[in-house]
């Protein structure tokens, strides 16, 4: 385990718009090149509402499954692939991504994009994953998904769409409320979440 | 140059609509500080009883912490899923010189004039939780003038705009985990949670680390500042060694003589979960060039 305390986030506030942004940041290949698709979905409250400020990370292996270790990302050359991507939500609480289907990176592993997501108000970032829809045996076998009861783990598969293309909301409270991930597994987290009013649901208390 | 950055600015921050709107839960009722201070004292003083009895100190914010009005509705009401950080989840990103230029690390050189301001030096180190070097990586910055305004069109705050300081800059770490950006010391800046509601001065980071499930963005902030107990984002963080851990120390080392104050600020990631080779722990990350 780590023997350094870890420095706190915070959120990321109401003026990331003219720093975090960069030109192509959420164009991981270029839109209509072979084998783009688009992922877009909307992010929402716990009221329902959308939200018009949160910016989302994605993080991914290329279409053959491979984990990308090249630089490029903020100055892209429209050539090379490097697997992550920074997308604002507009107005309306909708993103987009042009990237490529995720392959698995193992022989019969499910697919999926690991996700950041931020927003004013959010305290701390949260991550969370989407899954490609296709190969259900795949689905099934998931460690995190068959860990998951099923109103859950819908939540973190992705919709296709008849374009090719991927749809995916985040709720980030509420009744489908998407499963977002702690990887600390020493506890430190599970402070992070609400304990002062409101007794929230805990799922996964020993 | 400086019109085209802030044209660029303003065109992107059309993605962010307004900045803190007013509290929606009771919109009849204007907040005070003396409120949200109650509403503060009242989650440390629980905070404390609860450490009294054994409980381990908390490290993160808590996501729930209503004295931050805009978090109410924007907070996971489930618990975290543990989940084991599965292969693309055990790498990062890859940055280097030719996503960040040397200069974007100095945020008095991006104009045809000096800021106005307090110039200062902001250096440290990004480690993981072994006390690994994190090397190769990206840092990005953004900040608000020495007045306290943000170039961001839906920031209202009637202070001035600086028209030789954008706030914002990128580094990639060194070797050692190394960065350090040149800049301004921002202001305070008011906000709208509540009622004479003033943010303290503060620097916001954004690091990437060796696994992208070290992936943070948080605040700097600076040391003895007197809004520390009134602020809710500050306070959200609810043990005192925790938020410690966000304030710089002032480092006469750094500090460069008839130039600029130093101030130091080390990033400790969560810790890592992939094993390590002794190349990677050391240094050749990142970089293709």
């Amino acid at each position: 385990m780590s023997k350094l305390a870890p420095t706190p986030g915070q959120t990321v506030g109401p003026f990331y718009g003219y720093a975090l942004p960069f030109n192509k940041d959420n164009e991981l290949l270029a839109p209509g090149s072979p084998g783009s698709i688009r992922l877009q979905g909307t992010v929402y409250d716990g009221a329902g509402n959308t939200i018009p400020d949160a910016i989302l990370e994605i993080w991914q292996p290329d279409s053959e499954g491979n984990i990308v270790q090249r630089t490029g990302s903020l100055v892209r050359d429209g050539y090379t692939f490097t697997g992550w991507g920074r997308g604002s939500v507009g107005n309306s609480g909708v993103y987009t991504f042009t990237t490529v289907n995720p392959g698995p990176t193992a022989p019969g592993a499910a697919a999926f994009i690991s996700v950041a997501v931020f927003a004013r108000g959010l305290m701390n970032r949260l991550f969370t994953r989407v899954y490609l829809p296709e190969n259900e045996e795949a689905l099934a076998n998931d460690p995190l998904l068959s860990s998951l009861d099923p109103e859950r783990r819908k939540t973190l598969i992705a919709r296709r769409d008849a374009d090719g293309g991927l749809t995916w909301d985040i709720r980030l409270q509420g009744g489908d409320e998407t499963v977002f991930l702690d990887f600390q597994q020493d506890g430190s987290l599970d402070n992070s979440v609400g304990n002062n009013a409101g007794n929230p649901v805990r799922e996964n208390q020993a | 140059m400086p019109q085209e950055q802030t044209a660029q600015a303003l065109e992107s921050e059309e993605l962010v609509p307004a900045a803190e709107p007013h509290a929606a839960h009771d919109s009849k009722k204007v907040e005070t500080q003396a409120d949200l201070s109650a509403e503060i004292k009242g989650i440390g003083d629980r905070y404390a009883e609860a450490l009294k009895n054994g409980k381990g100190p908390e490290t993160m914010p808590r996501l729930d912490y209503s004295p931050y009005r805009s978090s109410i509705l924007r907070h996971p009401t489930k618990s975290l899923h543990h989940a084991d950080p599965e292969t693309i989840e055990l790498y990062s990103p890859a940055f280097g010189h030719q996503d960040v230029h040397a200069l974007e690390s100095d945020l008095t050189i991006q104009h045809n004039g000096e800021p106005q301001g307090e110039r200062i030096i902001v250096a440290g180190r990004v480690l993981d939780g072994d006390g690994r070097p994190v090397a190769g990586q990206l840092v990005e910055i953004w900040q608000a003038n020495a007045s306290g305004r943000y170039i961001h069109k839906r920031d209202q705050h009637p202070a001035p705009l600086d028209p030789n300081f954008t706030g914002v800059g990128r580094c990639i770490t060194g070797d050692d985990g190394s960065y350090s950006f040149t800049t301004i010391k921002p202001g305070a800046y008011p906000w709208k949670n509540h009622l004479n509601a003033w943010r303290p001065a503060h620097i916001h980071f954004s690091m990437f680390g060796s696994e992208f499930t070290q992936r943070i963005v948080t605040q700097m902030y600076f040391p003895g500042d007197q809004l520390f107990p009134l602020d809710p984002i500050y306070q959200s963080i609810v043990d005192q060694d925790a938020r410690d851990r966000l304030v710089a120390q002032y480092d006469h080392e750094l500090t460069s003589p008839e130039w600029a104050l130093g101030y130091k600020w080390d990033i400790i990631l969560t810790g890592s979960k992939r094993t390590w080779t002794e190349n990677e722990a050391y240094g050749d990350a990142g970089d293709e060039e």
